[in-house]
């Protein structure tokens, strides 16, 4: 049991997480922003890690990865950022990135770095599901950090069986095939897709990512699941003036 | 080429699982995934299908020009003292080894029901040769290339133009290769069903490394006949070819790997010098890690962020080699060696003055090693002349003041 599992256990009402890339638009703004999205009532959040060739991506996050990047960003400053986190964010908090830069750092001692700085999971996902299985599935458990995989309206039945089979916290549910940043596309298909996930009686909750940026989004996200994940949207609006002041606006303007 | 080709090299080829020794995978988000799955699952029954192999070698005979000639150089034989052959992969229709590839991959396309083609391209080689194929089969084609490789080779996008395929800059990171293959994933994340994704060299994830390598493989098929018709054996002692993803070079390679006797060498970019900082040597320069679907060997820093490699060649300028080069490396059956920007221009003029074949600056590398080997007049040596320097001329004309 780590925050996120009690999280989903204990909170009935639509969950909203925000993304956004550590080191943007500063190197030292990480902790800042963690802080702010739980002062502004997020449920939990998920803080990317900055990798060169981001190819999920779509144009915003490129861009606050690159920036990241040049800001000095790597996973070892992450971590030493991240030993404050605990004193000033007490909600869930998760990792997303790519796996090249968990390779290099090692994949035992990210995750042991993750359950020593208090991330309760970690989303990374061009690992995939086999190597997870064979060779690092040990660490993450013992180390209570749950691995966080994602469905499209493409992975077949008998995938997001696996799928649940090897998670524990939540599935990520792609609201269509896209890279980030893309708006929701409210369609018969994405309902029959939301309706087909939701009768598969999945043992772990669902979350909606991938194009979730306003109230209505978010609703219809909440609808079908447990809640949405913000990512593009936040990030563009880190861009904007006083933005750090403004988080609790855009909170509310997506869960009022 | 036949079905038994499937297990031609247990040791060397890919293994069940998708990998090369430790190399290889599908590292892919799942947006990804069911495509790469498709292919994984399909590839070999449709490709060893009878049609499919006869409109394959109907293809390469009648439209690309196959098989290519294997041609004895003796004037470059003499300088070198020794018997050296090129294998002129230049002479193919749109002027490389690139279109065996593509052609074998229209093919597939064709019977996975897509309509729409989508590739990346650096030098514009590969480009043009998807764009070629697109035209003979009536699909929709668009190419992703860097911003700063369009503006560098105008004349392959003015090709690629006039064949009907869209050409859309990649403006992201380095606005090269590495990015332009980038953002052909990220269309084809954004349009699941109705796009195959061309990969144009030996990387990627499971199962392009392999399937590229299969098209690729006539290069040596066709080697080791012509080899038996002029000499009396199918095996040379050396086969040389330069590698940046490694396509050619795997193509060259394929059919020798298992003749222990035979030595492979594979020739690198080191640009400005191996440890001059701008350099695309990845053998000596990189470490393992995962970089556009497999794992493999990758120039990067220590937080695993790539980094931007640098040759003369646009070809050549890839922060990767394919999974199975990696191996070979690894294992030690083939040498991987580098030359510089100025060693690989010198050959290319050399290898125009002595034979008048204008190779492309990629295939220089190759013949530029030449210079660094030491012969005692009994070896026979192939070299993979895998393209015409016709594209190229510009960046000649600059370096020699022609």
């Amino acid at each position: 049991m780590n925050r996120l599992n009690e999280l989903f256990q204990n909170k009935k009402e639509p969950l909203l997480s925000i993304y956004f890339t550590a080191g943007y638009p500063d190197l030292n703004s990480t902790l800042d922003i963690a802080e702010a999205i739980e002062k502004a009532g997020a449920d939990f959040m998920e803080i990317g890690f900055p990798y060169s060739d981001p190819l999920a991506d779509g144009p915003v996050i490129q861009n606050s990865s690159q920036k990241a990047l040049q800001n000095g960003m790597n996973l070892k400053i992450l971590f030493e950022q991240l030993k404050e986190l605990r004193k000033r964010v007490s909600i869930p908090v998760l990792l997303m990135g790519y796996v090249n830069p968990v390779l290099q750092y090692g994949v035992k001692n990210f995750c042991d770095s993750c359950a020593a700085v208090g991330v309760d999971g970690v989303i990374v996902p061009d690992l995939p599901m086999v190597e997870y299985e064979e060779l690092y599935k040990d660490n993450f458990i013992s180390n209570n950090i749950s691995n966080i995989f994602l469905v499209t309206p493409q992975t077949s039945e008998e995938r997001i069986r696996k799928i649940d089979d090897l998670s524990n916290g939540f599935i990520y549910l792609l609201s269509s095939s896209s890279t980030t940043g893309k708006n929701l596309t409210v369609s018969n298909e994405a309902d029959a897709y939301f309706s087909r996930i939701r009768e598969m009686n999945l043992k772990n909750p669902t979350m909606i990512g991938f194009g979730i940026s306003d109230q209505k989004s978010f609703n219809k996200a909440a609808e079908y699941t447990r809640g949405a994940i913000v990512g593009s949207a936040f990030v563009k609006f880190l861009d904007t003036e006083n933005a750090l002041q403004r988080i609790p606006e855009f909170i509310k303007s997506i869960r009022p | 080429m036949n079905r038994d080709f499937i297990i031609s090299s247990v040791k060397w080829g890919v293994n069940p699982k998708g990998y090369y020794g430790d190399f290889g995978g599908a590292y892919i988000p799942e947006m990804l995934y069911p495509n790469v799955e498709q292919l994984r699952q399909q590839y070999l029954d449709i490709i060893y299908e009878q049609g499919f192999q006869e409109e394959f070698h109907m293809l390469l005979k009648d439209y690309v020009g196959r098989p290519s000639p294997l041609f004895h150089a003796e004037r470059l034989s003499a300088k070198y003292g020794t018997t050296i052959y090129l294998k002129r992969e230049d002479l193919n229709h749109t002027g490389a080894h690139k279109i065996n590839n593509t052609v074998g991959q229209i093919l597939l396309a064709e019977r996975l029901g897509k309509k729409r083609i989508i590739a990346e391209t650096g030098a514009g080689q590969h480009g043009v040769a998807t764009a070629t194929v697109c035209a003979l089969k009536g699909l929709e084609c668009i190419i992703y290339m860097g911003e700063v490789d369009i503006e560098r080779q105008a004349p392959n996008v003015a090709r690629m133009k006039m064949m009907g395929a869209k050409v859309v800059p990649a403006v992201s990171g380095s606005k090269t290769l590495k990015d332009a293959t980038n953002e052909a994933m990220r269309d084809w994340i954004n349009n699941p069903i109705d796009t195959h994704y061309i990969i144009g060299s030996v990387v990627g994830p499971h199962p392009y490394p392999d399937m590229v390598a299969r098209f690729q493989s006539v290069i040596s098929e066709e080697t080791k006949k012509q080899l038996l018709e002029k000499t009396g054996s199918e095996n040379p002692d050396i086969v040389m070819a330069c590698v940046g993803g490694g396509s050619n070079a795997m193509g060259m390679f394929y059919h020798f790997l298992d003749d222990q006797d035979v030595r492979l060498i594979a020739v690198e970019a080191a640009g400005l010098g191996v440890y001059s900082g701008e350099s695309a040597a990845t053998t000596i320069l990189g470490k393992e890690g995962v970089l556009h679907g497999s794992r493999s060997i990758l120039m990067q820093n220590d937080d695993g962020q790539v980094i931007e490699p640098y040759s003369i060649s646009a070809g050549l300028d890839y922060p990767g080699i394919g999974p199975q080069h990696a191996h070979l490396f690894k294992q030690n059956r083939a040498e991987y060696v580098s030359i510089t920007d100025d060693e690989a221009m010198q050959a290319g003029r050399l290898c125009s003055e002595l034979e008048g074949i204008i190779p492309a600056i990629e295939t220089a590398h190759a013949l530029a090693y030449l210079e660094k080997m030491i012969f005692t007049g009994k070896e026979s040596v192939v070299i993979c002349l895998s393209g015409r320097g016709d594209k190229d001329l510009d960046t000649y004309m600059n370096y020699f003041n022609l």
